[in-house]
């Protein structure tokens, strides 16, 4: 029954990539020119691969929404980049970091795939060195590492708290370059709206100029979707308030099958929601937990200010349970642990919050140290909250963060659609079923810079280059259909507002298919989620018209996937009966509150393939380990 | 336990597209302290959604000050009153109940209005696309560590290189000079080991577009420090006006 080929090539796993790339083929230098490439998405991997493309001397069109390819949501990254360098002598090593992110996926994730990233992964830094990316350095001139969320050697390179900021100016610096030099043409204020599929092949795209409003069309020999992921289905996220699935998601209705929608990490450490008006969740990076205690008090409701609770009625949770990781455990037991004292009511006040203390590291290290390492953290936690965490200890909460589930894509990173790429977050590839902490930008580089340059060559090779026009009827006829669509949206004029119908799904999103899930919730969930579609589909109000500038009608299309979306998130939660990494079901648990896997029934990828709004057929890609022996994964 | 709400009147700057004439409108609202000021906005716009009303166009993205995408002119000061900030990184808590607050897009001759407080910048990138980068391919790097680089060069650099492209220095300027701007790139790369082979056809290729794009000169007002959410420094202008002197003396490139 399944259609899927993973394409993972033979031979051992430390080979498999250098014989993969001999292997593969290769575009004349003369006729490279002559392919055109569509990348949609100018964050770390879409910028990373659109340079890597036109310095190739391929004709590249790129597309972003955001008013210049700077803006994209890698730039929010904050804590840092791994990299199997081993400057630090720690023991470090491709094996060791390879490993670390199989296991930290919870033994979901592809093994070639991550190893080829581990692979890549110290070209990331010397690539990123050379563009002029300003890496926290030592007194020697040598670069610096710090350890960070769930690993226990020192392999992650930072730039202050503003590491995907650093990296994602270099790689567009790289895009800029090639902007200049005539191999790249760069379309800003435009919104993928739809893919076109020539003969079964991705031949090119439909946007919308959200400045004119008009409805444009593309034509390439391949598209790359590097348009990062799905996080804002909850509303409250950390992700900016323009990330959307909706790129992903039209391209999976076209075809292109979607791979553990599931997988979705809540990160730790963000701020807590301070009212209704709320639009977003702050995030403040992990590498906090470094020298951060992470505690709640032993009482239920405890009210007093937390200076006045005493060390003997403190709760470290995370030391106490996790003592060899403490405070570093990874991300989604730290944001179990987190929700599960809160709602023992021992959070902040009895409500959603725990604190995250840096009393004793200053006591230890003095001010001027921790100032060093996170003061620029402390001035934007005090900037949002009015409190200065030099006293006070600060206060966070789990917030979803990152998607692990994306498009289905094979070893070259084609998804179920021949000729159609996806990267980065978009993807579901590397992170099985949790991501750890500063792998995320070290796959976007490694997908755009080291891996699809490859692939796509092979790919292009394997036909003559063809001169695409965007007259072929298809074109028409998916213009037409986005056209359509639009203006369904602005005709409805009903009485709710985008944003209200959107906090409504998000409220399900995260109560019923957020950190714990349950069989009868998900349950629940499917069905809410599909009356509230219809709610919407009758009710939503968009002002405005097409023609210029209208952002709610932007959030509307957004939202609209949403909806089709977060139902697939929860069948896809609620036929994966065993809890592992980000996906944590209440049936599935040990006495002592730890995720039960189940490696005898479900060991694969979920690749769910779109039949028709509310009906999908599963295919499964079974995931062999060879070289990592899957066991429970324990941070004790 | 949510916090007394402010009552304010804001007045807003509503402008139909480039080619119109725009104005102040006036707007009551009720905020929560804890709020933020786009936050109030979103809460503004959802109210005219519901009365089927076109809601005020402004730009933002990552609302945690880094993406550089939001920016109003609050009360005259771009990003509002405080220092150091993004507009996304400014709460309520900082006005007062009762109070009235001016709300106006980046103003520049080289910003053009697109509606309401949502402005064009993209000749910053325009700027940035004439050399503001290291000619490096991918894959032709050495080792990371093979050039060191000392602490106090590096962190200079990253002072410089926490440009978040915003335009509040344009926007402060009485000349709407991107000079601030411009000199940060410059001086971000023109102070590393791997900046310097392009050093001088950088800084003048960018200062070529840069005057182009009609963004005025420098007057040394240091409104544009004043202004920055990163606090980027004026030393970086009087750096690259240097370079630019050098350059001008030593480049054998006549035409750039």
């Amino acid at each position: 029954m399944t259609k899927l080929d993973s394409k993972i090539p033979s031979g051992h796993i430390s080979e498999k990539w250098t014989n993969h790339k001999f292997n593969m083929k290769l575009v004349n230098p003369a006729n490279k020119r002559k392919y055109t490439i569509i990348v949609v998405g100018t964050g770390l991997a879409g910028a990373s691969a659109a340079a890597s493309f036109g310095e190739l001397g391929y004709n590249v069109l790129a597309f972003t929404f955001h008013d210049s390819a700077r803006r994209a949501h890698s730039i929010a990254a904050q804590g840092g980049i791994n990299a199997s360098k081993n400057y630090q002598n720690d023991g470090d090593s491709t094996l060791r970091l390879f490993y670390d992110t199989v296991k930290g996926g919870d033994f979901r994730a592809r093994e070639a795939n991550v190893y080829r990233l581990a692979e890549v992964s110290g070209n990331i830094i010397d690539q990123c060195v050379a563009q002029g990316v300003p890496f926290a350095r030592e007194y020697g001139g040598l670069l610096d590492n710090r350890s960070f969320g769930g690993a226990q050697v020192s392999r992650t390179f930072y730039a202050r708290g503003q590491t995907g900021q650093q990296l994602l100016l270099g790689a567009v610096s790289a895009l800029n370059r090639q902007v200049d030099r005539g191999t790249v043409k760069l379309f800003t204020r435009r919104e993928m709206l739809d893919v076109v599929i020539v003969d079964g092949q991705a031949r090119g795209i439909v946007v919308r100029n959200l400045v004119t409003g008009e409805i444009e069309k593309y034509a390439a020999h391949a598209v790359v979707l590097a348009t990062g992921g799905y996080s804002n289905v909850f509303f409250l996220s950390t992700n900016a308030m323009n990330c959307n699935a909706t790129a992903i998601w039209r391209t999976h209705k076209r075809g292109a099958f979607f791979g553990n929608p599931c997988f979705t990490q809540i990160h730790p450490t963000c701020l807590p929601v301070h009212g209704e008006s709320q639009s977003k969740l702050t995030l403040m990076s992990e590498s906090l937990r470094n020298d951060g205690r992470v505690w709640v008090s032993k009482k239920k409701n405890d009210t007093r200010h937390p200076n006045d609770i005493p060390e003997d009625e403190r709760d470290y949770y995370l030391e106490r349970k996790y003592p060899s990781f403490g405070n570093l455990a990874p991300r989604d037991i730290s944001s179990r642990a987190a929700k599960e004292v809160c709602d023992e009511g021992r959070g902040v006040n009895g409500g959603d919050a725990v604190y995250l203390d840096f009393s004793d590291a200053i006591k230890r290290l003095g001010k001027k140290v921790i100032e060093e390492r996170y003061g620029n953290l402390f001035e934007i936690y005090e900037t949002i909250t009015g409190e200065n965490p030099y006293e006070v200890p600060m206060k966070i909460y789990p917030a979803p963060h990152y998607t692990m589930g994306g498009l289905w894509v094979d070893y070259n990173l084609m998804s179920t659609v021949p000729g159609l790429f996806v990267i980065g977050e978009a993807n579901f590839s590397d992170h099985g079923a949790n991501r750890l902490g500063a792998s995320a930008l070290m796959q976007g580089l490694a997908d755009g810079y080291f891996v699809i340059p490859y692939t796509m060559g092979d790919y292009l090779a394997t036909y003559k280059p063809a001169a695409i026009k965007t007259d072929h009827p298809e074109f028409e006829k998916v213009a037409k259909d986005v056209k359509d669509l639009t203006n369904k949206l602005l005709s409805i004029k009903g009485n709710r507002t985008v944003d209200d119908l959107h906090k409504q799904l998000g409220r399900i999103m995260w109560d019923k298919v957020g950190m714990a899930r349950s069989e009868q919730g998900l349950k629940e969930a499917i069905q809410e989620i599909r009356q509230l579609r219809d709610e919407f589909w009758k009710n939503v109000n968009v002002p405005g018209s097409g023609d210029d500038v209208n952002q709610t009608l932007e959030r509307a299309g957004r939202l609209a996937d949403y909806f089709e979306l977060g139902e697939l998130m929860a069948i896809d939660a609620l036929h994966r009966n065993e809890s592992c990494g980000g996906h944590f079901r209440v049936e599935y648990q040990y006495e002592d509150g730890e995720a039960k896997r189940d490696d005898e029934n479900f060991s694969y990828v979920a690749a769910w393939e779109f039949k028709d709004v509310g009906n999908w057929e599963l295919h499964k890609e079974p995931l062999v380990f060879e070289y990592v022996k899957p066991s429970v994964r324990s941070y004790k | 336990m949510e916090a007394k709400k402010l009552n304010l009147k804001l007045k807003i700057w509503r402008q139909k597209n480039s080619n119109s004439v725009g104005s102040f409108v006036d707007y009551d609202v009720q905020v929560s302290p804890d709020a933020s000021f786009l936050e109030m906005l979103d809460e503004l716009n959802n109210k005219l959604e519901a009365n089927n009303q076109e809601p005020i166009v402004f730009e933002s993205d990552c609302r945690e000050g880094i993406c550089g995408t939001c920016g109003l002119v609050i009360n005259g000061h771009p990003h509002g009153p405080l220092p150091k900030i993004a507009t996304c990184q400014l709460h309520m808590r900082n006005f007062k109940d009762g109070e009235t607050i001016w709300v106006e897009p980046f103003r520049a001759k080289a910003f053009l209005v697109i509606k309401d407080l949502m402005v064009d910048r993209s000749g910053f990138d325009k700027i940035l696309q004439a050399g503001g980068y290291i000619s490096v391919n991918t894959g032709g790097a050495p080792d990371a560590n093979s050039i060191p680089i000392s602490k106090e060069a590096a962190s200079e650099a990253f002072d410089a290189a926490a440009c978040i492209g915003c335009g509040a220095c344009v926007a402060a300027c009485k000349n709407a000079s991107a000079m601030l701007f411009v000199s940060a790139k410059i001086s971000h790369l023109g102070l590393l080991p791997q900046g310097q082979p392009e050093r001088y056809i950088r800084v003048q290729r960018m200062i070529k577009v840069m005057d182009e794009l009609g963004f005025g000169s420098c007057t040394n007002t240091y409104a544009c420090e004043a202004e920055c959410p990163k606090g980027i420094s004026v030393t970086n202008i009087a750096r690259m006006n240097r370079d630019f002197v050098r350059a001008k003396f030593t480049s054998k490139m006549t035409e750039v």
